[in-house]
């Protein structure tokens, strides 16, 4: 298979994003009307971040990347985060770190998360990421960064879209 | 090699020899979903072609979080998880029964159990020894269907508790303790195991609150071993037989060790809006509260009420403060009524919510209003968590949260007797 390559432009925010940042407990009601929900991603934390991700779809820049500082995604097990987060038009995330459940959410999604030193990506940078091989170009800065390596049963059900996908092909996990 | 806990639970449930870092398939002994996880999870195993469950009468499902039902939208997804344990036979908790965590407790967990939740608050099941952790719905999905999932095997930080809890110092005070030295990511896919001479007296209940919370520092289980406590729990519940002993080997490899002297710990309390936000209450008392929410998974069991009852009885709230008690289970409150606590809270002010999740997770039954402050005994207090992100959170225990109902403003237990 040839490595998995994105490009896209950085949309950046700050540390310890939780779960209820990205859906609040009171759209709960929403949770089985997944576009209707995406369209409260981030609401009261980062009011810009659902225009600015549509706004780059629309004017054909492609799919953003999402950048944050450390523990993304504290909090619940409800997949809906990253679920509306790639339905906002986010191709990929970095953050130093990730919580566990949202990490491994994130990938049964099939949208790929990065764990690397993201203090020196600039928010509005354009990056190049191999998924593959776990390196990072800042396109716009000009500098490179390497992430850490995912259990190898993560990059599989990745490369094949997410967990239901992967399911769906083997029939059971293959280690 | 000695083995720790996790990897004790994770190599009987591999069938191999699991070492910190393996990467391994295991059985799942129990796989639940609750009611704002259910939907999707019931909808990814259809679309993965699935129509069987694995294990019917391990699998159950829970009405709790709306609980009942505020919006039609939820109503709606009610009844799409009932006609789901129609159709495949699994077994349904409905709306009153209580939280899922405290009813997997009472009825299911056993020492050396694999516990599979999409709730993140699984883990609370750890208290009695199961490796239970939370997942989401398309893990927990394929989980119903096979009967197994993967994990990596965690590395553990030993966290040895000694000596006893001083007067008015509550299992929630420690936790919070513990969070805020560790950090809200400090134990990320870590498991987090308990040990020490200061196990021998603490209760089941006070296990249950301290697991609960161990996702609050990242950790992927917070475990305690299958002990004397363990096996008096399962036989009060009538499941004696589900005793099996699990400690973990005296030459295990822990990554950290963390001593905390129990004597030394005073009142705690989470500011806003971050759970590891931590510092004694004494530094942060005459807060105006306007809301004391007291429940939940981490604080809504008998033991908790008791405690509440002793401090409100014969007083009142201040009528500037709501008091809204939920107990975690039919069962508790059950329990409650019969010793009369109910009786003292109800007198003192309190409204008393249907066992459930009730005013944790901002849905339902005790929304916050803008600026408004509520002291609770939940085990998150981010942002917008209480339905409200202009409204303030503080985490606190039981006790914290009666004395401070009495004064209308955050209050030392130890002040009030
Ligand atoms: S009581 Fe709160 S933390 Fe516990 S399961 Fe319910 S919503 Fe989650």
């Amino acid at each position: 298979m040839p490595d998995l390559v994105l490009k896209g432009k950085v949309i950046k925010l700050g540390d310890n994003i939780s779960t209820d940042d990205i859906i609040p407990g009171r759209f709960a009601h929403l949770r089985s009307n997944l576009p209707e929900l995406a369209k409260h991603v981030l609401e009261d934390t980062a009011p810009e971040f659902a225009s600015r991700a549509r706004v780059l779809l629309a004017t054909g820049e492609g799919k953003a990347v999402l950048v944050a500082g450390k523990n993304l995604g504290l909090g619940s097990s409800r997949e809906h985060a990253p679920v509306v987060i790639k339905m906002s038009g986010i191709g990929a995330i970095l953050a130093k770190s990730a919580a566990r459940i949202f990490f491994r959410n994130a990938i049964n999604q099939g949208l790929p998360v990065l764990l690397c030193d993201t203090d020196e990506i600039g928010d509005g940078d354009e990056l190049e990421i191999n998924v593959t091989g776990g390196k990072i170009v800042d396109l716009t800065s000009g500098f490179a960064l390497n992430c850490n390596k995912m259990p190898p049963i993560m990059s599989a059900i990745l490369e094949e879209g997410g967990l239901i996908p992967y399911i769906q092909k083997h029939k059971d996990f293959k280690l | 090699m000695g083995k720790t806990l996790a990897e004790k639970i994770l190599s009987l449930k591999s069938h191999s020899e699991a070492k910190a870092g393996d990467v391994v398939i295991a059985d799942v002994d129990l796989a639940f979903v609750q009611d704002t996880t259910g939907p999707l999870t019931i909808r990814q195993f259809k679309e993965s072609g699935f129509e069987a469950l694995a294990k019917p009468q391990q699998t159950i499902i829970f009405l709790d979080h709306a609980a009942p039902s505020p919006a039609q939208q939820l109503s709606n997804d009610h009844i799409l998880l009932r006609r789901f344990a129609e159709e495949t036979g699994c077994r349904i908790y409905e709306v009153g029964e209580g939280i899922c965590h405290q009813l997997v407790a009472e009825q299911f967990a056993s020492p050396g159990d694999v516990i599979l939740g999409s709730d993140s608050h699984t883990v609370t099941a750890g208290a009695l020894g199961a490796f239970a952790t939370g997942m989401g719905s398309s893990d927990v999905a394929v989980a119903l269907a096979l009967g197994k999932t993967w994990f990596r095997v965690p590395e553990s930080f030993l966290i040895e508790l000694n000596g006893v809890f001083p007067r008015g110092v509550y299992a929630k005070d420690l936790i919070l303790y513990l969070i805020g030295q560790i950090g809200a990511d400090g134990a990320n896919y870590k498991a987090l195991e308990f040990g020490g001479e200061a196990l021998a007296q603490m209760t089941m209940s006070q296990r249950l609150t301290i697991a609960n919370m161990a996702v609050e520092a990242g950790a992927k289980v917070g475990l305690f071993p299958g002990d004397k406590i363990t096996q008096d729990f399962l036989m009060e519940y009538g499941r004696g037989d589900n005793y099996k002993p699990l400690y973990p080997d005296a030459e295990a490899n822990y990554e950290q060790v963390i001593p905390v002297n129990l004597d030394q710990l005073e009142p705690m309390l989470s500011l806003p809006h971050a759970v590891d936000n931590v510092r004694p209450v004494t530094r942060v008392k005459g807060v105006k509260i306007q809301q004391a929410f007291i429940g939940t998974c981490t604080n809504g069991r008998l033991e908790d009420l008791a405690v509440v009852a002793e401090i409100l009885k014969g007083k009142k709230r201040h009528p500037a403060t709501r008091l809204l008690i939920a107990p975690a289970s039919r069962q508790v409150l059950i329990r409650a009524m019969k010793e009369g606590y109910i009786q003292s809270l109800v007198k003192a002010g309190a409204t008393i919510l249907p066992p459930g999740c009730a005013a944790c997770l901002g849905l339902h039954q005790g929304v916050l209003g803008d600026s408004e402050v509520c002291i609770s005994t939940a085990n998150r207090n981010f942002k917008g968590r209480m339905g409200n992100p202009d409204a303030m959170i503080y985490l606190a225990s039981p006790a914290t949260a009666a004395a401070s109902a009495i004064r209308g403003e955050i209050t030392d237990p130890r002040e009030v007797t």
